[in-house]
């Protein structure tokens, strides 16, 4: 066989005699993670208002919305830290944290508080300018 | 005439990183036919369009395999961005390109050191492997995730690289391209390796083209066929020339893979030094109606994505074709007349997955 060559890879393997090892000894040492990078889905509470765009949006389904107990709960072993969430949520209150979720025995989800909206707008003083919507509109609408 | 026997090959076999069954019908230790049969992985991804809002889909059609999931997501947003007549920015598109020839790089390594694996040169897999971490770390660093990447969204791209990050790419791109020429020149000159792959599992050009062979394992035919030369995303402004060999042999199919990794650096690097400035993504009005066929060059081979809609925002109809799906019959083809010792390391040339072929 012409171009042919013995112990082609005698001198990478006698270098990589007094090399370090390329792996991490995970979980003796910690793991390094870059940052940005997509681990577990994080939220700010106090920020949320509770639309429930993430719940609608997450492909699993792994988040779930209480908007009269005013909670958020994510099943953290559901999710498939795609950031969907995030990508939808108006008010920018959820982030992508770097580190994974830690092993568990079973599928335990967590549930943050969280700061809802008043379901109706708050009614404004009569201060007898309420305008009267005409008949018509009220009876055509769509 | 000898007398037939057949031995059951798979689903679990050491060299198969996926589940395959091949009925191998042998005489005496030559393989006369194959049968081969799947369905040990189908999870009914293509179904599930139907249940799923089409910008949500784009996250389970990544999930259709680990490997391509760039491809697949890449594949799906484009063909959802047809129907509805968007127009991605150029921007998009460049990024686009450099994290699908990054994959090709990734996927390519990956099979390389399954090569070795199934030749037994344990330290040139470890090596392809230590070398496909550093492509790994910079997915990481840019996308957020290691295998499933999530950046695609129908319309464009959700994140972008600043000047820093693409010059950190271009650098482990240098480095890398040194680290890669050892195990470059190990795979192509190196006695044992050419003793075990030259000659072995000879397809013919005719063969190829007749059996629909597509990817690298046509290209190692003789067959200059490259989907990327139709000039999707930023591949019109690029040089691309298909990586073509002659023999037709499992060497060849290595030699192809090899010398596309060389031909992706300089992609990336060139589409590193091109990359407009721009938006990364334009808003999507309305749901999609009407339906378009997208073929782009995963690493395997050329996919195929079919979508179809109906003005919901559900899709009606979605259907990947993957290069595994019709690198199938060739692989048949190939094994007749083989020993049965190097069934192993012939399957693993075409490099299968079976994931993504049954979806």
């Amino acid at each position: 066989m012409e171009n042919t060559k013995l112990l082609t890879f005698a001198r990478t393997a006698f270098k990589n005699l007094f090399k370090k090892p390329a792996t991490v000894g995970y979980p003796y040492e910690p793991a390094k993670f870059p940052e940005g990078m997509r681990g577990h889905v994080e939220i700010a509470g106090d920020q949320c208002i509770c639309c429930g765009m993430c719940m609608r949006s997450c492909p699993p389904g792994a988040i779930s919305v209480d908007r009269a107990a005013g909670t958020w709960t994510i099943r953290r072993f559901d999710c498939v830290q795609c950031g969907n969430c995030v990508h939808v949520c108006p008010k920018k209150c959820l982030t992508m944290a770097p580190g994974y979720t830690a092993p568990d025995v079973k599928k335990s989800s967590e549930t943050f508080k969280a700061s809802p909206l008043p379901s109706k707008p708050a009614a404004r003083p009569d201060d007898g300018k309420e305008a009267v919507r005409p008949a018509a509109q009220v009876a055509g609408g769509k | 005439m000898a007398k037939r026997s057949i031995v059951p090959f798979g689903p679990q076999h050491p060299v198969l990183p996926e589940p395959v069954h091949l009925d191998l019908v042998l005489e005496d230790e030559t393989v006369v036919g194959a049968i081969p049969s799947i369905g040990y992985v189908h999870r009914g991804l293509e179904k599930l369009v139907e249940k799923k809002d089409f910008k949500q889909y784009v996250y389970i059609a990544e999930r259709v395999c680990g490997i391509c999931s760039c491809g697949h997501g890449m594949g799906y947003c484009e063909a959802v961005e047809q129907v509805m007549g968007l127009e991605v920015p150029r921007r998009a598109q460049y990024l686009r390109t450099i994290w699908m020839e990054m994959s090709r790089v990734h996927s390519h390594l990956l099979w390389l050191g399954l090569l070795a694996d199934a030749m037994g040169f344990e330290s040139l897999f470890m090596e392809s492997w230590r070398l496909r971490e550093r492509i790994l770390d910079m997915f990481d660093a840019t996308t957020g995730g290691r295998i499933i990447f999530s950046v695609n969204c129908v319309g464009g791209v959700l994140k972008d690289m600043d000047h820093a990050l693409l010059k950190g790419i271009s650098d482990t791109i240098d480095v890398m391209e040194k680290e890669f020429t050892p195990i470059m020149e190990t795979f192509l000159k190196d006695y044992s390796v050419q003793s075990r792959l030259k000659g072995l599992g000879v397809l013919s050009r005719e063969q190829a083209l007749m059996l629909g062979a597509v990817g690298p394992m046509l290209r190692a035919s003789g067959e200059g066929y490259d989907v990327r030369k139709l000039g999707y995303e930023a591949y019109n402004d690029l040089d691309v020339q298909p990586v073509v060999a002659f023999d037709g042999d499992a060497y060849a199919r290595c030699e192809v893979r090899l010398r596309e990794v060389r031909q992706s650096f300089r992609l990336i690097r060139e589409a590193i030094s091109k990359i407009p400035e721009g938006p990364i993504s334009v808003p999507v009005k309305g749901n999609p109606s009407g339906e378009f066929f997208m073929r782009i060059e995963q690493p395997r081979g050329e996919a195929i994505y079919y979508v179809k809609g109906n003005g919901t925002k559900n899709l009606e109809r979605f259907r990947l074709r993957t290069p595994t799906t019709s690198n199938i019959p060739p692989m048949v083809e190939l094994l007749k007349g083989c020993q049965l010792g190097d069934v192993p390391l012939l399957i693993l040339t075409i490099d299968p997955c079976i994931s993504c072929t049954e979806r």
